[in-house]
C-alpha cells in the first residue's frame, strides 16, 4: 500500500480528505450507506450494526446500533439507507422480513425507532425518497413493495409484483413519483407512487435474477440493471420502449451497481459470487474496467460513493469483516495493462496490425519496411476533450498485403475443389490429383502423386520376377491368385476358360477384358466398404505385367464406375446414412495379407506336379517382391506426409490420408491424423468451402472428425403466422394450427427441403422449383416476382 | 446406433406403447440374458411404486405431451425407466428432471462418460439402492467401463477413490462438510498429484452425488420395482408382492408389514376423510391469523431449534438393524456410517442461515461458472418442483398448497440445519403431523428403511399422485440441501 496518497477535495464549502484506507469489522457486512455529511457510514449485516465516522487516517466506530442482550433476528440486516435529507434517519431491512427505522436523535441507547412487521419474507432493499422526508419504499422476497409513511404506523400502499422475489427498489432522483424494482424472474418494473393498482411498465431486463439497479443522478431517464447473468445493462427509459444503451459483460454475477458521481458514463459495480473486486466500467468500453479496486477478500456485499459530488472517493464493505475507503487515484488501471495491439493473419495471407498510433509512427520512422507492400489505413476517433482516456482510444491500423490481387491463395482453393478423395481406384485418383496439380504449377505436388501412384498401384516388379522365372506359368499362377482370392462370385468357368485361352500364348485382350470385367465385379461387391480398390489393384498387378499396360487399361478401368463419379454432390443429404466405426485396422490388415496366403496354396496345388522346389522357390521370391512396396515405402511416406503438414500444406497431408486410407493410416498416430484433419477442415471452412470440407469429414475415419457433423443437426424452425417455435414437427405448427411451409407449385406441404425466393418468399419442394425455374423465370405463386436462386 | 434407429422408429410410427417396451427390451436385451417369455408376465409395462396398479398410468393411455417426453426418454436412454413411469405424473416436471439427467451423463462435462455412470453407483450404493445400482452399472459396462471397478470402490482409480469421503458425509451428514475435504491436503479432493480433481470435476461429481442420493430417495419412496432386464426385474411375483422394491424383499423386513398393510386399508374411510378436512382448516386459519398473534423474536428462534432437535428423534419404530443387500454392500467401505448413529446420540446440528448463502445468488453462480448450463438446468428443476401445484388436495380442488409445499420444503432444510430466517417453523408442527414427518425423515435420511406401511399411513385420502408429488418436492428440497453444504465448502476454499 506504499502507492497510497492524500487527496483532498473542497466540494461547495465542505472538504473531503482521506486517503485508501480499511479497517476490520466484527462480522460479514452485507450492506453499507453513507451520511448527507459524507463523514459518517453505517455498516450492517448479520450480526452487526454500526457507525463508523470516516476520518482523515481510519474510520472510528462512533456507534454501535446493535444493543440489547438477545440477539434479535429484527437486527439482522439484509440491508441499510441512510436518508438523504435528515442525517438523523435510517432504515433496515431485516432477513425475517421486518422493516426497522432509527432515529439517531433519540436519547436514549436504543434508537430503534418504528418496526414494520407487514411483509412475510425476507426484505431485500429499503430506498427513502430522495426528497420527500417521510417515505421509505421496501422491496421483499414475498414479491410485494410496500410503501411506507414514518408518520403512520403501517404502510400506505402495497404494490405486487406478481412475481416471486422483488431484488431491488430504487426512486427515480428526478421523477418524484417514479420508483424502479427489479426481479427474480428478470423483469424491470416502473412504478408510479399513486397507483398501486398496475405498473406504469415492465420488461425483461435479464435472463436470471436481477440483482440491482440504479438511477443515473445526471441523466433523468438512464437506469442501471445487473443482474446473474452476469451484465450490467444501461436503459434508457424516456422513450417509449426501454432501449438498452449500453452492456458490460462483466465476470461474475452483479450484486451491486452505483454510478460514479460526476462522470457520466461511469459506473462501479461488484459481484456477489467469486469475484472479490470492485471494477468501475465506462460504458461505453464495456470490456476493460476503467479502474479496479482488489483490497477485498472475499466477495463485496456493498458499496457507496462518498459524496453525491465527488468522484475519487469509494466506500464498500465485503463479507470478509472489512470496511474500505478507496481512492480512485490508487486504483489499479486495467487498461495500462492490456496490450493495446492487435494481429491477424487474412484469409489471403494478408497481415493487418493495430496499435497506438504513436508506437505505429515511431516505429515506422525508425525503420521503414523494404519489399512489402504496405497501405496503412488510420482510425481516428474523435477526441472528446472531457475524455480521461482520449489518448489511448487513438490507434492505428496498417494492413500489410502480401501480393497484389490477393490471388495468393487461389492455388488452395482450386486444389480442395478440383481433388477427387474418394470413389475411384486409387490409381486413378492419384493421376487425377497428379494432373490437377501440374495444372496449378505445384510440380512438387503432382510429382509426389505420381510417385504415390507407382508406390502403391503398379508392384512391378512381381511380374518381371514371374515372367523371368516361369514364363509359362505365369500366367497360370497370377489367375491362381485371382481366382482364390478375389473373385469367389466369378463363375468357375470364366476362369478355367482364361486359363486356357492364356495358356495358348496371345492372352493380352483377354486378360484385358476379364480385367475390367473382374474389376466391375469386385467393386459391386465390395462398394460399402472403404479401400475396395486394393484386391482389384493386385489383380491388375498380377495378371498384367508391365507397368504401361496399366495405363492402357485405364480408360476402360473407370468405365463402370463413372457413375458414382459423376453424382454431384448434394449441399446436404436428406438422410445421410450413420455409419458405424470405419472398419478396424485388422479387418483390412486379413484383406492385404489374403493374397500371399491363398496365392501360395493355389501355387503349390497348380504346380505340384513339376518340380516343386523350383516353383516354391520362384513363387515366394514373387511374392516377396510384390509384398516389398507398400510396407517398405510407408516409412517414407509417413515422413512425406509429416513433411507437407510442416510445411504449412496440410491439404497435401490430408488429402493423401484420405486417398491412400488404410495403408498409411496405421503408420501415423491417432492424434497427428485428428490434427490435420482439425486443420485442414478449418481452413476449408474460412474459404467456405462447406462441400469439400463436409467430404473431407465424412472421408476422415478418425472418431473426433467424423462426428463433427453429426452434432448440433437439428435445424430449428419458426412458424411463418405466428412466429413461434415449431417444436415437435418442421412443418405443422402447434399453435396456429396451419402448415406452415406450403409448395407453391403443388400446393402440398413441404416436409423435406424447403426452398424459397428470398425475394418474394415464396417456395416449395426443391424438385419442384427447379423444374419450374427451367420454363419460367417468375414466381410459381403468380405474384409476379422474378425469382432469384444462387 | 441400433438405439439410435430404433428411436427415430419411435417418432415415426405413432407406436402402441406395447410395442414400444418391446423395443425396450431387446435395446436393453443387449446385456442380459434375458428370457423373452418370463419377462412377458410383466410387460403390461407396471413401474412399480406403491400406487396400485390401476393408479399408475399404463402406457398407452398417455396424452400427447407425455407421448412426447415419453419418445425423447427414450430416445436419450435407449429404455424406458420405471422411474419414469412413476413421474410422468408430473410430466412438466419431469420433461425438467429428464433434461437434466440427460445433460449430467450424456451431454459435455468435464467427466468422462464411465466416471459418471460410476459416481452415479457410488452414490444410490451409499442407501443401498440397488434399483439404481443396476441400472448403472449396464451403462457404465455400456460406455466402456472396467467391470473391475464393480469389485468395490478399492478396484476403482485412486481419484474416484478419494472422492469416498465426500460421498460418505454427503449422504447423511452433509454439515459435517468443511473446506478441508475440498482442499489441498491429506483428506481434500484438490490435492496436486495426478490424481486431484480439478474444481470443474468436482463440481460435476458433487452434482452427480447429490442427484443419485435424491434420485434414491425417490426409488424408495415411491417403490419403484427393478427393471425388467435387471436382476429380479423378471421373476414373476403375485400382485400383492409385487408392490415391494426387491430391496425391501432382500432387506427381509417386509414380510411382517405385509399384515400391517392390510389391516392399515382397512381404517375406515371417514377417519382419513377427516384427516384432510382438519388439515384444510388449519392451513385456512394459518392463513388468517397469521399476523394477529405475533410471536416474539426468542420464540420464532426457539421454534426452529426444537424442530431441528425434534426431527432427530422422528423415527420408525421398527428401525431394526439393516444387512445390505450383498450385491450393493461392496461398493462401500464403511457402511456403519450412516444418518442413524449420530440421531440417536443426538448430534448437534449447526445452523445454515439461508439468508447467507442461497442456492439462487450463490450456487447458481458458483455452479454455472464451473460447470456452464448446468446451474441452469437445476436452477429450472428446483423452481419447477417447487411451485408445482395443480390447486388440489385430495378431493378437494381451487386450494392454496403454497403454504404446505412451503412446510414440507422447509421441514426437510430444517432437519439439515439450514434456517430460513422469514420462516415461523410453529407451522410445520401445525401441517405435518407425525405419521406424515417419519416419512419424510425416512425417505431422506435413511431411505433404505422405507416401508409400503409408512407410504399407505400418511395422507390416506390423498391420490398416488399427490403422495409421488410430495416425493419430489422431498427429493429436490433435499438435493438442494447437500448442494448447499457443498458449494459452500467450495465458495469457502475458492476464498
Amino acid at each position: 500500500m506504499e502507492k497510497m496518497s492524500r487527496v483532498t477535495t473542497a466540494l461547495g464549502g465542505s472538504v473531503l480528505t482521506g486517503r485508501t484506507m480499511h479497517c476490520h469489522l466484527d462480522a460479514p457486512a452485507n450492506a453499507i450507506s453513507v451520511c448527507r455529511d459524507a463523514a459518517q457510514v453505517v455498516v450492517a449485516g448479520r450480526s452487526i450494526f454500526k457507525i463508523y465516522a470516516i476520518e482523515e487516517e481510519q474510520f472510528v466506530e462512533k456507534l454501535n446500533l446493535r444493543v440489547g442482550r438477545k440477539p434479535s433476528l429484527n437486527l439482522s440486516c439484509a440491508d441499510v439507507v441512510w436518508h438523504q435529507m435528515d442525517e438523523n434517519l435510517l432504515a433496515t431491512a431485516a432477513t425475517n422480513g421486518v422493516v426497522v427505522t432509527w432515529n439517531l436523535g433519540r436519547p436514549s441507547r436504543n434508537k430503534q425507532d418504528q418496526l414494520f412487521t407487514e411483509h412475510k419474507r425476507t426484505v431485500n432493499k429499503v430506498c427513502f425518497h430522495p426528497t420527500e422526508a417521510h417515505v421509505l419504499l421496501s422491496g421483499s422476497q414475498d414479491g410485494f413493495m410496500k410503501c411506507f409513511d414514518l408518520r403512520r404506523k403501517d404502510s400506505v400502499s402495497t404494490f405486487s409484483g406478481q412475481s416471486e422475489s422483488v431484488r431491488d427498489v430504487q426512486f427515480s432522483i428526478r421523477d418524484y413519483f417514479t420508483f424502479a424494482s427489479t426481479f427474480e424472474n428478470g423483469n424491470v418494473q416502473l412504478w408510479d407512487i399513486r397507483r398501486p393498482d398496475r405498473c406504469e411498465r415492465m420488461f425483461t431486463a435479464h435472463n436470471g435474477p436481477v440483482f440491482c439497479c440504479d438511477w443515473h443522478p445526471e441523466d433523468r431517464g438512464w437506469l442501471a440493471t445487473g443482474g446473474r447473468d452476469k451484465m450490467v445493462k444501461v436503459w434508457d427509459m424516456t422513450t417509449h420502449r426501454a432501449k438498452e444503451m449500453h452492456c458490460v459483460q462483466t465476470i461474475a454475477s452483479v450484486a451491486r451497481v452505483k454510478w460514479r458521481p460526476e462522470c457520466r458514463h461511469h459506473l462501479a459495480t461488484c459481484s456477489m459470487m467469486v469475484d472479490h473486486n470492485i471494477y468501475v466500467w465506462d460504458v461505453r468500453r464495456p470490456f476493460v474496467p476503467a479502474a479496479m479496486f482488489e483490497e477485498h477478500r472475499d466477495v463485496t456485499t456493498g458499496i457507496a460513493w462518498r459524496h453525491p459530488h465527488d468522484p475519487s472517493f469509494l466506500l464498500s464493505g465485503s463479507k470478509d469483516s472489512s470496511l474500505c475507503q478507496h481512492l480512485f487515484r490508487d486504483a489499479s488501471q486495467p487498461v495500462e495493462r492490456a496490450n493495446p495491439e492487435g494481429l491477424c493473419y487474412g484469409l489471403f495471407g494478408d497481415l493487418a496490425f493495430a496499435a497506438k498510433e504513436s508506437l505505429v509512427a515511431a516505429e515506422s520512422g525508425r525503420k521503414p519496411y523494404t519489399g512489402d507492400r504496405r497501405h496503412p489505413i488510420f482510425f481516428k476517433r474523435k477526441l472528446d476533450p472531457a475524455e480521461p482516456f482520449a489518448g489511448l482510444a487513438s490507434s492505428a491500423l496498417s494492413v500489410f498485403e502480401t501480393e497484389p490481387g490477393g490471388s495468393a491463395m487461389r492455388w488452395f482453393v482450386d486444389t480442395a475443389e478440383r481433388y477427387a478423395l474418394a470413389g475411384r481406384p486409387l490409381a486413378e485418383l492419384c493421376d487425377h490429383n497428379a494432373k490437377v496439380a501440374r495444372e496449378l504449377g505445384r510440380n512438387q505436388v503432382a510429382q509426389t502423386w505420381t510417385m504415390l501412384r507407382t508406390i502403391y498401384c503398379s508392384p512391378g516388379l512381381l511380374p518381371t520376377a514371374n515372367l523371368s522365372h516361369s514364363v509359362g506359368k505365369g500366367g497360370s499362377c497370377g489367375l491362381q491368385l485371382m481366382n482364390s482370392f478375389n473373385l469367389k462370385d466369378m463363375a468357375p468357368g470364366l476362369g478355367s476358360e482364361t486359363r486356357l485361352d492364356r495358356s495358348k500364348g496371345d492372352a493380352r485382350s483377354d486378360t484385358v477384358l476379364l480385367d475390367s470385367s473382374a474389376t466391375l465385379i469386385t467393386n459391386e461387391d465390395n462398394e460399402e466398404t472403404e479401400g475396395s480398390d486394393v484386391p482389384a489393384d493386385y489383380l491388375l498387378g498380377d495378371v498384367e505385367g508391365e507397368d504401361d499396360e496399366l495405363y492402357l487399361l485405364d480408360p476402360e478401368h473407370t468405365h463402370p464406375e463413372e457413375p458414382e463419379c459423376v453424382l454431384p454432390q448434394e449441399a446436404f443429404p436428406l438422410r445421410h446414412e450413420i455409419v458405424d466405426t470405419p472398419p478396424g485396422p485388422e479387418h483390412l490388415q486379413d484383406k492385404a495379407d489374403s493374397p500371399h496366403v491363398s496365392g501360395s496354396e493355389a501355387d503349390v496345388a497348380s504346380l505340384a506336379p513339376m518340380d516343386s522346389s523350383f516353383s516354391l522357390l520362384s513363387v515366394s521370391h514373387a511374392l516377396y517382391d510384390s509384398r516389398l512396396p507398400p510396407d517398405f515405402f510407408s516409412v517414407l511416406v509417413r515422413d512425406m506426409l509429416h513433411f507437407y503438414a510442416e510445411q504449412g500444406d496440410v491439404q497435401m497431408a490430408v488429402s493423401v490420408l484420405i486417398v491412400l486410407g488404410e495403408r498409411v493410416r496405421k503408420d501415423i498416430d491417432e492424434q497427428t491424423q485428428e490434427h490435420w484433419y482439425t486443420s485442414y477442415i478449418d481452413l476449408l471452412q474460412r474459404f467456405r468451402l462447406w462441400n469439400v470440407s463436409n467430404e473431407v469429414v465424412k472421408l476422415s475415419t478418425s472418431r473426433a472428425v467424423s462426428c463433427l457433423n453429426q452434432a448440433s443437426t437439428t435445424l430449428h424452425v419458426n412458424c411463418s403466422h405466428c412466429k413461434r417455435p415449431m417444436s415437435s414437427r418442421g412443418w405443422v405448427c402447434d399453435r396456429c394450427h396451419r402448415c406452415a411451409s406450403m409448395c407453391a407449385v403443388c400446393h402440398h406441404v413441404v416436409k423435406g427441403l424447403f426452398v424459397w425466393c428470398q425475394g418474394c418468399s415464396h417456395g416449395g419442394h426443391l424438385q419442384h422449383i427447379m423444374k419450374w425455374l427451367e420454363g419460367s423465370s417468375h414466381c410459381p405463386a403468380g405474384c409476379g416476382h422474378l425469382c432469384e436462386y444462387s | 446406433m441400433r438405439l439410435a434407429t430404433a428411436a427415430s422408429e419411435a417418432y415415426t410410427t405413432p407406436l402402441a406403447v406395447s410395442e414400444l417396451l418391446g423395443c425396450k427390451q431387446c435395446a436393453a436385451g443387449r446385456d442380459q440374458d434375458e428370457v423373452p417369455g418370463r419377462g412377458a408376465e410383466r410387460a403390461a409395462g407396471y413401474p412399480g411404486g406403491w400406487a396400485p396398479r390401476r393408479a399408475i398410468l399404463q402406457v398407452g393411455s398417455e396424452d400427447a405431451q407425455m407421448h412426447a417426453l415419453f419418445a425423447d426418454s427414450f430416445a436419450a436412454l435407449g429404455r424406458l425407466d420405471n422411474i419414469t413411469l412413476v413421474m410422468v405424473f408430473h410430466p412438466q416436471y419431469l420433461e425438467s428432471f429428464l433434461k437434466t439427467q440427460h445433460y449430467l451423463l450424456q451431454m459435455d462435462g468435464p467427466l468422462p462418460l464411465h466416471y459418471r455412470h460410476y459416481i452415479g453407483i457410488m452414490a444410490a450404493a451409499r442407501h443401498q439402492c440397488s434399483y439404481l445400482v443396476n441400472l448403472h452399472v449396464n451403462d457404465f459396462l455400456h460406455v466402456g467401463g472396467d467391470p473391475k471397478w464393480l469389485n468395490g470402490l478399492e478396484n476403482a482409480p485412486q481419484k474416484l477413490q478419494n472422492l469416498g469421503e465426500l460421498n460418505k458425509v454427503l449422504a447423511h451428514r452433509p454439515w459435517l462438510i468443511t473446506k478441508e475435504h475440498i482442499e489441498v491436503s491429506n483428506e481434500g479432493l484438490l490435492k496436486a498429484e495426478e490424481h486431484s480433481w480439478s474444481l470443474a470435476e468436482l463440481v460435476h461429481a458433487v452434482v452427480l452425488l447429490t442427484h443419485y442420493h435424491s434420485l434414491a430417495s425417490f426409488t424408495f419412496g415411491c417403490g419403484i420395482s427393478p427393471e425388467i432386464h435387471c436382476d429380479g426385474g423378471h421373476t414373476f411375483r403375485p400382485p400383492s408382492v409385487s408392490n415391494y422394491c426387491i430391496c425391501d424383499i432382500t432387506n427381509g423386513n417386509h414380510s411382517v408389514d405385509e399384515m400391517q398393510v392390510n389391516s392399515a386399508e382397512n381404517v375406515s374411510v371417514s377417519d382419513s376423510f377427516f384427516e384432510v378436512e382438519a388439515l384444510m382448516e388449519k392451513m385456512r386459519q394459518l392463513q388468517e391469523c397469521r399476523d394477529e398473534e405475533e410471536a416474539s423474536q426468542e420464540e420464532m428462534a426457539s421454534r426452529f431449534e426444537i424442530e431441528k432437535r425434534e426431527s432427530m428423534f422422528v423415527f420408525s419404530s421398527d428401525d431394526e438393524e439393516v444387512t445390505p443387500a450383498r450385491d450393493v454392500s461392496r461398493h462401500f467401505e464403511d457402511t456403519s456410517y450412516g444418518y442413524k448413529d449420530f440421531s440417536r446420540h443426538g448430534m448437534h446440528v449447526p445452523t445454515f442461515r439461508v439468508q447467507d448463502y442461497c442456492w439462487e445468488d450463490h450456487g447458481y453462480s458458483l455452479v454455472n461458472r464451473l460447470y456452464p448450463d448446468v446451474g441452469q438446468l437445476i436452477d429450472e428443476k428446483f423452481h419447477i418442483a417447487y411451485n408445482l401445484t395443480y390447486n388440489t388436495m385430495a378431493m378437494h380442488k381451487d386450494v392454496d398448497t403454497s403454504m404446505l409445499r412451503r412446510a414440507i420444503w422447509n421441514y426437510i432444510h430444517c432437519m439439515f440445519g439450514i434456517r430460513y430466517d422469514d420462516y415461523d417453523y410453529g407451522e410445520i408442527n401445525q401441517l405435518l403431523d407425525r405419521s406424515f414427518k417419519v416419512y419424510i425423515k425416512t425417505v431422506v435420511c435413511t431411505p433404505e428403511k422405507v416401508t409400503k406401511r409408512m407410504y399407505d399411513s400418511f395422507w390416506r385420502q390423498f391420490k398416488h399422485s399427490e403422495k409421488v408429488h410430495v416425493n419430489l418436492l422431498l427429493i429436490e428440497a433435499r438435493m438442494q440441501a447437500e448442494l448447499l453444504y457443498a458449494l459452500r465448502a467450495i465458495t469457502r476454499y475458492m476464498t
